[in-house]
């Protein structure tokens, strides 16, 4: 165990530094051509002719798929990562922004200049472009979570205990849509060679890009090679397979010829999906000592047109586990608008969800006149209420205890605006997080050879977060070879299967399939008497010159024993100017349990990362759409403000140990969504701290606190 | 972006003369508005005057004990020159406010002076605009409009100019140079940007085939009591929602001579002479700001998302004069709120 746990570089930052490490649209590809995306200029309606001729003349122009001549793709494919809608193959306009063309050019530009001189004829409906207005007409979702579990859940009788309680909180919250914006847009390069499709695509998921352009152009799965060596980022947004790589495989395919299709940053406004708007009731409900004694959790989630397929924001989740409450309801509800399919954003669900929940526990805790972080150690749940199971591991008394102390908690004066510094207000608040530990079976190969290197290979993504070190930390303290001597290999679907890189979930997954391989690698060579020989050594004495094994490795029983999650506590300071509102985070600490931490370095990279995203969220982020007619009006990184250098204070991160390996062989919890979670409550809680007024909606603004 | 020519002016007379024969051709200077602008397709130039290396890029002391800054300066290295950091700070000031630094290196004070603004639907070419498209309408006024005009608008706009440096260069009376077919003239700067009235696609009041040479400030900084406070929604790169440049001059605790000039609020730089002719001779109290701001204001009119900006300015208005009397200027280096 030596290079576990260790804050080791990027092996691959080099690479990325010098730009050597190779995103989709970089890779060349003879004889490439480029396609460009036409997107709708109406919310809802259907297309009654195009004006192609003007286009069609320009220079170098191959050819201008729209749903009159684009292949018919096989849309019966019921895979959940397979979008169906919208492929060019009806006339139907649903939302703003849809593509409706694609323009085929030698040259980018020419391709480019071409499809600004597509004509569109439609028919127009009225869009109906906001949830708000239309509320009253929320359904209950068709498959909530993929169908894993019903939308709404219940325990005891919240709404009589709510009835019966002294001291209550009914109160709404909402949250704004947001794009996860990374720094890479979707770039797809496709080729196709006979009936075999090659795809370079920045995708989470190289295996489900696979199955689903496979059964979205009715071929088998083996003739479709997916290659992704590096991700510039995904939040979410890479984890389907989006119509623009699906567009660009069936373009080369009409053209013959490998194309290229890189998705502007406008246009990723509209083309993968988007965190949605939620309105949120809760109803929350405590004793005088301040034990709760009811909690509802009313969520309801914007969504596209049904026909395009479904995503539910899962906000009431974290509400049915966190803490000790007899009476708890949860329900889950769509509303249908002319927007596009929303999709998963880091932390789905739970970064919502617990924006309203991590607020509403605040709200209580004032109602009571108690501090808000014994409030929750007061509602402390010792197991999951839930699910009535043990947690695999709980360390979040300790996060709790070891962030309270590096922020200074205790000095908190319980009175809101209480700490002032001349023009300024400063406040303090706080909340919980909570992510689940996910974990999906996945599969590894392994080779060591006899000059001691090795050779590991896995069908996973790196998303930018550090799966090729942490990986070869696993395979180097498994193998008892130095991390240098450990060649990683990923993002290729002809490496060993392994899952989307989403829920947190990479190294729980894929590190567990790589310490099995290499135990079955030991296993081969190893009698009982020589466990603690090095392999090149044992290698040298069977005069072997490698030795090799492939391994699944997937959850257990621990799954239905344990519940599993991970946890932190999140302690915020903001600088609010008492006259111009202008709102500041000036101190921030977050203190997380992971489970067992590979590397801390890259680790404490994404706690940053993670917070800061909060921050954007609580603050910042926001995409707005026009009234009329459905439009992002801030389809642009100008105007869709993220947190820059200048409103990020120092953070810091602490990892809370945790050594338990119960979850999953290396008792990793998964750190990418957990820190982002709880953050935006925390700085509204802190706002209120700061100001006494309270904003149930992100995000906060100067003008919610011009009072 | 549609495909264009490129050529490049030899001297100034050159670019009027090539601009003169070919009017839907533009100037090209550090290209950081425009450029952008033609990707969008709101701007479609058939040929692109490259200007950026025309001797403009002096900064020189005049007769008159004031500065000339050449339209080619950019707009970094006009904020960090000494004789503007010493005599001008409100403008050094107002310079680092803006944009990011990146796009400051590049940016010339003509460009500054000549971008357009961020309005969103004026850069969306799918929906209406009457300032990129005369008489199709302005989806602003009910439409999205939190970072719109709240002076000065008009029914058919209700865009703002994004500029901070131009809320600095009005506030200290600057004057614009300029040359064309008919001459060289000098605009005084309160003339140059113009309101939107029913033609918003003129953001000025420059003539065809004019170009902007140099800006000429007089001797008055203003360096004793200056502000230049901006209000936005993160630290750096962000259009001000409110922003105010003010500049004192004061004999004891009364004021003897005021600026005030304010930013994000409307089609130009909004400078209003009654606001200052009510500081004059009054002492420099709360109450005196407080209204001078309500008569600056005193016909401002929100829209659905930015009624809010008319309690912020005022608000900000009387900060700024109160940063402005104490010497205390709004540092924007600092990445604490003041």
């Amino acid at each position: 165990m030596a290079f576990i746990g260790q804050g080791l570089d990027r092996v691959d930052g080099r690479l990325k530094v010098t730009g050597g490490a190779q995103y989709a649209a970089e890779f060349r590809v003879p004889d490439l051509v480029h396609a460009v995306l036409v997107q709708s200029t109406i919310g809802a309606g259907a297309i009654t002719g195009f004006s192609l001729a003007a286009a069609q003349s320009m220079p170098g122009v191959l050819t201008i798929i729209t749903p009159e001549n684009a292949l018919k793709l096989h849309a019966e494919s019921n895979l959940p990562q397979a979008i169906r809608a919208p492929l060019l193959q009806d006339m139907d306009v649903h939302y703003n922004g849809q593509h409706v063309a694609v323009v085929v050019a030698e040259a980018l530009e020419q391709a480019d200049a071409a499809a600004a001189r597509v004509r569109v004829q439609y028919r127009r409906d009225e869009p109906i472009t906001s949830m708000d207005a239309v509320l009253d007409q929320a359904y209950l979702p068709k498959s909530f979570r993929n169908g894993e579990r019903p939308a709404d859940s219940r325990r005891g009788d919240p709404d009589g205990a709510f009835t019966a309680a002294q001291v209550k909180l009914d109160a709404v919250y909402v949250t704004p849509i947001e794009h996860h914006n990374p720094m890479e847009p979707h770039a797809t390069i496709a080729r196709w060679d006979g009936n075999q499709l090659t795809v370079w695509t920045a995708t989470q998921g190289i295996s489900g890009t696979q199955q689903s352009l496979a059964a979205l152009f009715g071929i088998d799965p083996k003739d479709v090679r997916v290659i992704c060596p590096y991700v510039g980022g995904g939040f979410g947004c890479k984890g389907n397979t989006w119509p623009p790589a699906t567009l660009a495989a069936m373009a080369a395919k009409l053209v013959g010829r490998p194309v290229k299709l890189a998705v502007t940053r406008a246009q990723m406004f509209t083309s993968n999906g988007y965190r949605p708007r939620t309105v949120q009731s809760l109803r929350f409900a405590a004793d005088q000592q301040g034990h709760l004694v009811s909690m509802r959790h009313d969520g309801i989630s914007q969504m596209s047109q049904p026909v395009l397929g479904e995503f539910a924001e899962p906000v009431g989740l974290a509400t049915e586990m966190l803490y000790a409450c007899p009476n708890v309801a949860v329900t889950h509800r769509l509303v249908a608008t002319n927007a596009p399919l929303p999709t998963y954003m880091r932390a789905p669900g739970e970064a919502s969800g617990n924006f309203a929940l991590e607020s509403a526990i605040d709200e209580l805790a004032v109602a009571l006149k108690q501090n808000p972080l014994d409030f929750r150690m007061r509602n402390y749940a010792e197991q999951d209420p839930h699910e009535n199971k043990p947690f695999a591991s709980k360390a979040l008394r300790e996060c709790y205890r070891q962030g309270a102390e590096a922020f200074g908690w205790s000095r908190r004066p319980s009175e809101p605006r209480a700490m002032r510094d001349g023009n300024v207000l400063i406040g303090w608040g706080m909340a919980t997080s909570t992510y689940p530990t996910h974990r999906m079976a996945a599969n590894a190969y392994v080779r060591v050879n006899a000059d001691g290197t090795a050779l590991v290979q896995v069908g996973t993504q790196d998303l930018g977060t550090g799966t090729y070190t942490v990986m070869s930390q696993i395979a180097a303290d498994e193998l008892g070879l130095p991390v240098q001597r450990i060649h990683l290999e990923l993002g290729d679907s002809r490496f060993p299967h392994a899952p989307v890189s989403g829920g947190s979930m990479t190294v729980a997954s894929v590190g567990p399939a790589i310490k099995t391989a290499c135990q079955a690698v030991r296993a081969k060579l190893s009698n009982d008497g020589d466990t603690n020989v090095a392999l090149p050594e044992l290698l040298a004495r069977r005069n072997m010159p490698s030795v090799e094994a492939s391994s699944e490795a997937k959850s257990g029983e621990e799954q239905k024993r344990y519940s599993m999650h991970a946890f932190g506590a999140q302690f915020a300071e903001v600088r609010v100017d008492a006259d111009l509102g202008e709102i500041r985070v000036s101190r921030y600490v977050g203190a997380f349990d992971g489970g067992r931490i590979i590397n801390t370095k890259t680790a404490r990279s994404q706690l940053i990362g993670g917070i800061v995203f909060g921050i954007g969220m609580a603050l910042l982020e926001e995409t707005h759409v026009d009234g009329e007619t459905g439009r992002v009006v801030n389809a642009n990184v100008s105007e869709y403000l993220m947190p820059v250098n200048a409103d990020i204070p120092d953070i810091q991160a602490i990892l809370v140990p945790n050594d338990e390996l119960v979850s999953n062989s290396l008792g990793a919890k998964g750190i990418g969504e957990l820190p982002m979670v709880g953050v935006a409550a925390a700085v509204a809680n802190a706002v209120y701290h700061a100001t006494g007024v309270r904003v149930r909606k992100l995000p906060i603004r100067i003008e919610d606190l011009l009072v | 972006m549609i495909g264009f020519q490129y050529s490049r002016a030899q001297d100034v007379a050159d670019a009027v003369r090539q601009i003169a024969a070919e009017p839907s051709a533009k100037f090209i200077a550090g290209g950081t508005n425009l450029i952008d602008l033609m990707k969008q397709d709101v701007e479609r130039p058939s040929r692109l005057i490259d200007i950026s290396r025309l001797p403009l890029r002096s900064v020189e002391e005049t007769a008159s004990g004031g500065l000339r800054i050449g339209a080619l300066v950019p707009n970094a290295d006009l904020a960090y020159h000494p004789l503007i950091a010493q005599r001008y700070p409100m403008l050094a000031s107002s310079i680092l406010a803006g944009a990011s630094a990146q796009l400051r290196n590049m940016a010339s004070t003509g460009g500054n002076l000549l971008q357009r603004t961020r309005c969103y639907y004026f850069y969306d070419t799918a929906t209406p605009c009457n300032k990129r498209v005369p008489g199709s309408g302005c989806s602003a006024i009910a439409g999205l409009n939190r970072m719109h005009a709240i002076l000065g608008t008009s029914e058919s706009c209700i865009a703002t100019h994004p500029s901070d440096m131009c809320v600095a260069l009005v506030a200290l009376d600057a004057t614009v140079h300029v040359a064309g077919p008919a001459g060289a003239r000098v605009i005084a700067f309160a003339d140059f940007h113009r309101l939107p009235g029913d033609e918003p696609q003129r953001d000025t009041t420059l003539q065809d085939g004019e170009i902007v040479t140099a800006v000429e400030l007089p001797e008055r900084g203003f360096s004793a009591h200056y502000t230049y406070l901006k209000i936005r929604d993160r630290l750096s790169y962000a259009f001000a929602l409110v922003s105010v440049a003010a500049g004192l001059e004061l004999e004891g605790d009364r004021i003897k001579d005021a600026r005030l000039a304010l930013g994000g609020v409307a089609h130009k730089p909004w400078r209003d002479p009654t606001a200052e002719t009510a500081l004059r001779g009054q002492p420099a109290s709360q109450a005196t700001f407080a209204s001078a701001a309500t008569i600056l204001l005193r016909d401002a009119k929100g829209y659905e998302h930015n009624r809010f900006k008319i309690d912020l300015a005022r608000r900000a208005i009387v900060r700024a004069l109160t940063q402005a009397a104490a010497g205390t200027p709004q540092l924007q280096s600092s990445k604490k709120i003041a």
